[in-house]
């Protein structure tokens, strides 16, 4: 026969943060950085199918880490939320402020009700007209909210990688250096192993680029990516205009458009690889 | 409108169910009053509400042209003209429209925000059957209102990323969805914009002509047709053109346009009817 236990609610909120917690440490990082043009995302992921940055909308992104069946819940969610407020009212009414509201009020609602907290935390990131207007939320498992000046690392090494940010990331620095950083502080071992070198192919990149018209989200890669890495390549920043292949454009790779020019990449300049 | 969130203040449930990549599906769960076709009709009145009138595309190598006029009407009344009724549905495909122009662009709206949405959620587009599809179950949701006189008749255009070409698409009012082979039209005037194409129009046609053939099929469908509006030179208002590509969908701006209008205004004059 099982006997009822008398648990304190102090108790009770402590080991679902402890649970929570523990879920989210488990992860792989993500860092949202602010560059002079807009926002970039750069997250420790292999995978080129299952994303934890995204679009939600024309000028905001979501990132997540954590469990992805939950935080892939609250992207749909998000998206839904965005596209029906831009229906019923007008693109420019979509902020990421009331998203991240709605997101807050979510996740500390499953907090407290559900069985088991959302092993989540993410950031609500919106690009606007200058770098003083862009805002980037983080929330946690508990639906608490901060708003960020700058930038937020998240997940595994999230406090190691925050406190290297801290150091060395500027406000106006191009978008080359703040995805270099990026890569150098998500490959160090927080307890002071040796670094690992992460190639292109184990991260996802994105930016929110304030420049461009409408949908301003754009996923990075291929000689692209490379040339904005490369410290001797001259790119430090995305092209005004997407690639010339058919299809989504939804990623920016630089690669040779049908007329033969690369975009993005000087073809005066050696080839970086 | 239920864009608050219940008590706890939390998303509902709505917005967590799993599954869906439509928005159209999303809000008839959440807030079906926001679906255009969702509303319900006092029995027996009509109403008079401007109409929209003629859309001409064609098809031309390496793309679909999609051109519409400017001018709604609204009984023997010239209602709007400048009304656009050509819209991007999205990067790769163009919607035009004809009759109620008030409902029409509210299907429109929901159908842009329809692709867009299921782009997000999938990462990727849709087929050009998909979106043509999709569209057809807009219409087909449409029809008790079709039935009172508030009918909406789109023409859809797309290019088709898999064989690489432009498609056409028509549609009825019970939402039946055809595809349309060189040229189309649609609208009070499309008799004539249909006429004027069948001649016009030939295989292997390039861009320019294309755009070409598309005006002129709406000045002849203006020529005998009151509700189609034909170009105005004073005002300067030109039609509403856009071109669909590999590149992606782009409108024609009011330069090119202009030229394209003046130089058929003048190979016009003493020719009323473009004998050639």
């Amino acid at each position: 026969m099982t006997m009822p236990f008398y648990v304190s609610p102090e108790q009770l909120m402590k080991d679902r943060a402890d649970f929570a917690r523990k879920g989210i440490a488990r992860g792989r990082s993500v860092v949202v950085l602010g560059y002079d043009r807009g926002i970039a995302f750069v997250a420790d992921n292999p995978s080129r199918a299952l994303h934890k940055v995204s679009e939600i909308y024309d000028r905001i992104a979501f990132a997540a880490v954590g469990k992805y069946n939950e935080f892939e819940n609250l992207r749909v969610a998000g998206v839904r939320y965005a596209d029906l407020r831009g229906y019923s009212y007008d693109r420019r009414d979509v902020t990421a402020r009331g998203l991240a509201n709605a997101y807050a009020q979510t996740l500390g609602a499953v907090f407290t009700q559900e069985s088991k907290p959302y092993e989540v935390e993410i950031v609500v990131a919106e690009v606007g007209e200058n770098a003083d207007e862009d805002q980037i939320y983080r929330l946690m498992y508990d639906g608490s909210v901060a708003d960020e000046q700058g930038f937020i690392a998240m997940g595994g090494t999230g406090e190691h990688i925050t406190a290297g940010l801290k150091e060395r990331w500027r406000p106006s620095m191009n978008l080359g250096d703040a995805l270099a950083l990026a890569v150098e502080l998500l490959g160090q071992d927080p307890s002071g192993g040796p670094s690992r070198t992460l190639t292109v192919a184990q991260l996802e990149f994105a930016v929110l680029d304030r420049e461009r018209p409408r949908r301003t989200f754009r996923r990075l890669a291929g000689p692209l990516l490379e040339a904005l890495l490369s410290s001797e390549n001259p790119t430090k920043d995305v092209p005004a205009d997407d690639d010339a292949a058919p299809g989504r454009h939804d990623t920016l790779t630089g690669e040779a458009s049908p007329s033969g020019e690369a975009a993005g990449v000087d073809p005066s300049e050696p080839d970086p690889s | 409108m239920s864009l608050g969130f219940g008590g706890a203040g939390r998303l509902p449930a709505a917005f967590m169910t799993t599954g869906s990549s439509s928005f159209t599906e999303f809000i008839s769960a959440h807030s079906p009053e926001l679906l255009p076709s969702r509303r319900a009709l006092p029995v027996g009145g009509t109403v008079e509400a401007p109409h929209g009138t003629t859309i001409v595309a064609l098809t031309y190598e390496g793309g679909v042209v999609m051109a519409g006029d400017r001018r709604a009407t609204m009984g023997n009344l010239i209602a709007n003209r400048d009304m656009d009724k050509v819209f991007a549905a999205d990067e790769y495909s163009a919607v035009g429209i004809a009759g109620t122009a008030g409902l029409a662009i509210e299907v429109v709206k929901l159908f842009q925000v329809e692709l867009e949405h299921y782009e997000k959620i999938e990462g990727t587009l849709l087929s050009v059957e998909g979106k043509a599809n999709r569209l057809a179950s807009m219409i087909r949701a449409n029809l008790a209102m079709a039935m009172q006189g508030l009918s909406v008749v789109p023409m859809f255009a797309g290019f088709d990323l898999d064989a690489m070409a432009g498609r056409i698409f028509s549609y009825d009012v019970t939402g039946g969805c055809y595809e349309e082979h060189d040229h189309h039209s649609v609208g009070s005037g499309s008799l004539f914009a249909r006429g004027a194409m069948k001649k016009l129009w030939r295989p292997g046609l390039d861009s320019a002509t294309a755009t070409r053939v598309a005006v002129e099929a709406l000045y002849d469908a203006a020529d005998d047709d009151s509700a189609t509006g034909g170009p105005d030179l004073g005002r300067r208002i030109w039609p509403t053109l856009a071109v669909v590509e590999a590149g992606g969908l782009r409108f024609l701006d009011d330069d090119a346009l202009a030229a394209v209008v003046e130089l058929i205004v003048a190979d016009r004059r003493g020719n009323p009817g473009g004998a050639r």
